[in-house]
């Protein structure tokens, strides 16, 4: 195997990252403690640069580049994923910098982890190889496991990294196993490959049934669908919380792009199997994650159970890109995925960042009574938590309604009319715990015997994140047009 | 069709809007006065739209016609007819009591309170002139969280209970209209257009889904009656400003729905329903009217009243003839301005002895004569008394009624005799009695802000009650054309389409501007 330059400056980007991280993690030892933001900046500036690279691609969107011998391919469809990820990677490190100073884990090394995190996610969404979607996925979740365990000095934070590192292992060894199955049937690990080799073994190989399986647990529990979510309330609850919100957010759209890459270019003639399977995991993540959160009363743990349910509606989506009829059902089905899992970004970040603002006595307050009576004292970002859970229980005229709008249109055009019924009415059912958080917010008056009642730590910082979630949450939502469009486009890519 | 010339329609969404965001920066002592000017305005935008209609015109009027969402072809689509018409006045109309009557009641967070009217508002007008079936789902959808906020926040001390359920009931009821909007988007020639739909002839065993999908959704919202039990609960908590909306406008959402998409889009589905329909129309009737009886709490007891005169909205609905849709048409208005009154009244007297007890409020003539004279308006009114405005609504729904079955009309007479007895029976033990001697000094009579909120509802109660013809008028091309989609099928459901609704070129002849524009 041979590079040139060409596939060099196919994968600028990731180089670009990479390189951005390494420099961090020279100059974290000389940057003195109180001036580690200047690393954050670094990792900004790093971002803005890709932004522009791969921004400035998006006119030439349907131009296929193919790098390493097939191993990577840069079409529209990752630069639409990638365009995500950066701009989720730049608000998580915005937030981070004032979380990180109010937690004292202000560590050089953890923008050098969300970089490289960044870097295995960027590696996923273009990878046409299973081995090296696979490497990403690794790169990815070790930077999450070391994350997800920053703050050494709480047992929750262990835990949560521990149990995310066992099962994060054990799951890809799952999806490592699928992988080799498949390598002994097509005799590659390329897509095409095997696109090529499904197609001539036919739908009831008991082999590709095999790895099919295998291969849909493993993403399942990078995707925290159920029955393999178990190690996502813990882990989002003990991880900090800008970490969480990076996990939550970054972590299910990069494994949902690969995911949807594997399933659509490689086993793409296996569609009648997976759907079904699909469809199953769909309701049963919809059920669980939308009544389990009902219960929770501390509100990562909460975000944890909405984020499987949401992971349950874009499901819905695959299943009826699975089932469409024709070229047309799956085209609307991929682009809903994608359209449900941007606007659902800008949402959940934003939640996130609110959660992070709330300090009560030197701890974060992680509480759902912790926000009791906020419209009170602050009503600014109490109204911005109102839009924020308006729009993930799917209400208009949010982004959380265009997105749902666009994965039930895709299901009712592909028949399944009676998945769209059940989705919406776990829709119905999440609507009771994030209006929940508002009625804390507005209607319960705060107690004043305590000690010190929680508030919120603003900084320049979150209010540039908790703008571009609140614009992104309004502005698709009223005006959805040009993202529809590209997510369309960038669809076709896929074959 | 008229369209171009001023954006009517528009200006009434985009005004209350406006000022919503303008009240953010106004001063503290000023956003009373700010609130009532832009409702005001907002009147006094609606009300050229009265002469500026044309009567005789079945067609949509003041059409506004935008592309919003371009793949799915989603248009900002707006227009009046005269059904929505009197509804969007209205509504209009009631805005700036809404204000004045929280002018004290409402003493925390009055910036927030106001602000979260004006959004009501916005998204209530654009429910009744929506003409994209998603654009009508958005505003019917966006309304919820104000409300839900308006129960919440400024509501009474089981607001809590009392917000969650209004909002998981209407939520509930209302995704499965999501669904039935998608279906018929595929059925119906990939279009949301409200009109176009219409036009569509959808198979039979479809239409049942549909009408059960919209039924969920209407029915919760009139409420009828085994999904009504929301109300009572919202109608004692809300602010008054809350009550008379929910009363006066969200209840005719519900209505509005069923003659808007059920009746017109699935004519065999509501044929084929119709027994079920007036059933649960009779049965709320009167089970409204017999628990109103029992009520003790004046809001409980309208609420109640309220069950049992949506009922007669929906029974003048499905016996779908032309004195039935009208009378319920009509009777959508004065239900809005009679109970929408009398939930300003409980206002008034709940500000001075801050009781909703019927035995708390007993014989206020003596104190307080203005405000009684009102109250027996009002109830008189609500009775449909002949020479007020319900009368007129009430008998025309009978009349319906009577052609479709003479034992239905008995029994939903039934209704009109037990309203007597709720109604004068609360009026008597209010307005005459002794008053308790420790509400005496809180009681003095109406003042100049408060007459001002009871006054032009009184006179458009005689307005209507003598004079129903103009408003009659206006609507009845409307009615009419209404009753004609729903007759198309009967004659000949797949041989012989007619020039005018036939399945095969289902948006040609009504909507022409539309269709040369999705033609594109």
């Amino acid at each position: 195997m041979t590079f040139s330059g060409a596939d060099l400056l196919a994968i600028l980007p990731e180089l670009i990252i990479i390189t951005a991280a390494c420099l961090v993690l020279v100059f974290d030892p000389i940057t003195p403690f109180p001036r580690k933001d200047l690393l954050a900046w670094l990792c900004l500036a790093a971002l803005a640069l890709c932004i522009g690279f791969t921004g400035g691609q998006i006119n030439i969107l349907n131009v296929r580049v193919t790098a390493f011998s097939d191993l990577i391919v840069i079409d529209a469809y990752a630069r639409f994923w990638k365009l995500l990820l950066y701009v989720v990677s730049g608000l998580t490190i915005l937030m981070s910098m004032p979380y990180l100073k109010a937690e004292r884990l202000n560590l050089g090394e953890y923008y050098g982890f969300i970089l490289l995190a960044l870097s295995g996610m960027m590696v996923m969404v273009s990878a046409a190889d299973l081995l090296t979607i696979y490497l990403g996925t690794e790169l990815m979740s070790l930077s999450l496991y070391v994350m997800a365990g920053l703050k050494r000095s709480e047992p929750r934070s262990l835990e949560a990294s521990a149990k995310y590192f066992v099962l994060g292992a054990f799951s890809s060894g799952i999806l490592l196993y699928g992988i080799s199955l498949l390598f002994g049937v097509a005799g590659s690990t390329k897509l095409a490959d095997i696109a090529a080799a499904v197609g001539t073994r036919g739908l009831g190989d008991p082999i590709l049934v095999m790895a099919t399986i295998l291969l849909a647990v493993g993403f399942g529990f990078k995707l925290a669908v159920v029955p393999f979510h178990m190690w996502t309330p813990d882990v989002y609850q003990g991880a900090p919380t800008c970490v969480t919100a990076f996990m939550a957010v970054a972590s299910k759209a990069a494994s949902f792009a690969a995911f949807l890459r594997v399933f659509v270019e490689g086993l793409g003639g296996l569609k009648a199997n997976w759907s079904m399977l699909f469809m199953l995991l769909c309701v049963l993540t919809l059920v669980l994650g939308n009544v389990v959160a009902i219960i929770q009363t501390n509100i990562k743990r909460m975000l944890a159970y909405s984020s499987i349910a949401h992971a349950g509606y874009a499901l819905v989506g695959v299943v009826a890109t699975g089932r469409g009829v024709g070229g047309s059902g799956s085209t609307t089905g991929l682009a809903s995925v994608m359209l449900y899992l941007t606007l659902y970004a800008f949402m959940t970040l934003g939640a996130f960042t609110v959660v992070s603002m709330l300090r009560k006595g030197g701890l974060e307050g992680e509480e759902i009574d912790d926000f009791t009576g906020l419209a009170k004292r602050q009503p600014l970002a109490a109204f911005l938590m109102l839009v924020f859970m308006v729009s993930l229980a799917g209400i208009p005229p949010t982004a959380g309604f265009i997105g749902k709008f666009y994965v039930f249109m895709a299901a009712v055009e592909a028949d399944m009319t009676w998945l769209a019924v059940v989705a919406l009415v776990f829709a119905a059912v999440s609507a009771y715990y994030y209006m929940r958080v508002v009625m804390v917010m507005y209607m319960r008056d705060p107690e004043v015997s305590t000690v010190e009642s929680p508030h919120l730590v603003t900084s320049p910082a979150l209010s540039i994140v908790l703008a571009c979630a609140v614009a992104g949450v309004i502005v698709f939502g009223i005006y959805p047009n040009p993202l529809v469009s590209l997510a369309t486009q960038s669809v076709l890519s896929l074959k | 069709m008229q369209s171009a010339g001023f954006p009517w329609l528009s200006t009434l969404i985009v005004l209350p809007l406006a000022g919503a965001v303008a009240l953010v920066f106004v001063k503290g002592s000023l956003v009373r006065w700010v609130a009532l000017g832009i409702t005001i305005a907002n009147l006094m935008v609606a009300l050229p739209l009265w002469w500026l209609f044309d009567p005789g015109s079945g067609q949509m009027q003041f059409v506004e016609h935008v592309s919003w969402i371009t793949s799915p072809p989603i248009h900002y689509s707006l227009g009046l007819d005269g059904i929505s018409l009197p509804l969007v006045l209205m509504t209009a109309g009631l805005l700036p009591l809404c204000v004045l009557t929280s002018w004290q009641a409402v003493t925390t967070r009055i910036r927030s309170f106001m602000i979260t009217l004006l959004i009501m508002e916005a998204a209530m007008l654009g429910v009744f002139m929506a003409l994209d079936f998603l654009l009508f789902y958005v505003f019917w959808e966006a309304m919820l969280i104000p409300m839900y906020l308006l129960i919440g926040v400024w509501g009474g001390p089981n607001r809590l209970y009392a917000a969650i359920k209004f909002f998981l009931y209407t939520l509930t009821g209302s995704i499965l209209l999501l669904v039935a909007i998608l279906v018929l988007f595929f059925y119906g020639g990939h279009t949301f257009d409200i009109l176009a739909l219409t036009q569509v002839s959808y198979p039979t065993s479809l239409q049942m889904w549909l009408f059960m999908a919209m039924f969920a959704a209407f029915a919760v919202k009139v409420p009828m009656f085994p999904f009504h039990t929301w109300l009572p609960d919202a109608h004692v908590e809300a602010p008054t400003a809350g009550s008379v909306l929910l009363a006066s406008v969200l209840l005719k959402m519900g209505t509005y729905g069923f003659i808007r998409f059920s009746l017109p889009m699935l004519p065999d589905a509501s044929r084929a329903f119709t027994p079920m329909m007036i059933t649960l129309s009779i049965v709320a009737i009167i089970y409204g009217a017999y628990m109103a009886l029992a009520q003790v709490d004046l809001k409980k007891l309208i609420a109640y009243s309220s069950v049992s005169h949506m009922g007669f909205v929906t029974l003048g609905l499905f016996v779908s003839n032309l004195q039935g849709i009208e009378g319920a048409v009509l009777q959508m208005v004065n239900h809005g301005i009679t109970t929408g009154a009398l939930f300003l009244c409980v206002g008034v007297i709940y500000e001075r002895t801050h009781s909703r007890l019927i035995a708390d409020n007993v014989g206020l003539t003596k104190p307080m004569p203005q405000y009684a004279t009102f109250l027996v308006i009002f109830a008189l009114s609500s009775l449909g008394l002949p020479g007020t405005n319900s009368f007129v609504g009430e008998f025309l729904v009978l009349a319906g009624t009577f052609l479709w079955s003479k034992g239905a009309t008995a029994l939903a007479s039934l209704g009109v005799i037990l309203a007597a007895t709720y109604l004068l029976w609360m009026v008597q033990r209010i307005a005459f009695g002794v008053p308790s001697p420790h509400h005496l000094p809180e009681l003095k009579d109406l003042n100049q802000r408060e007459l001002a909120t009871l006054l032009p509802l009184a006179v458009l109660v005689f307005l209507i009650g003598f004079f129903p013809n103009p408003l009659v008028s206006r609507m009845q091309t409307s009615v009419t054309k209404t009753i004609d989609l729903m007759s198309r099928t009967r004659v000949a459901p797949s041989t012989q389409p007619s020039a005018e609704h036939g399945p095969a070129a289902p948006v040609m002849t009504v909507h022409q501007p539309l269709t040369q524009e999705d033609a594109r």
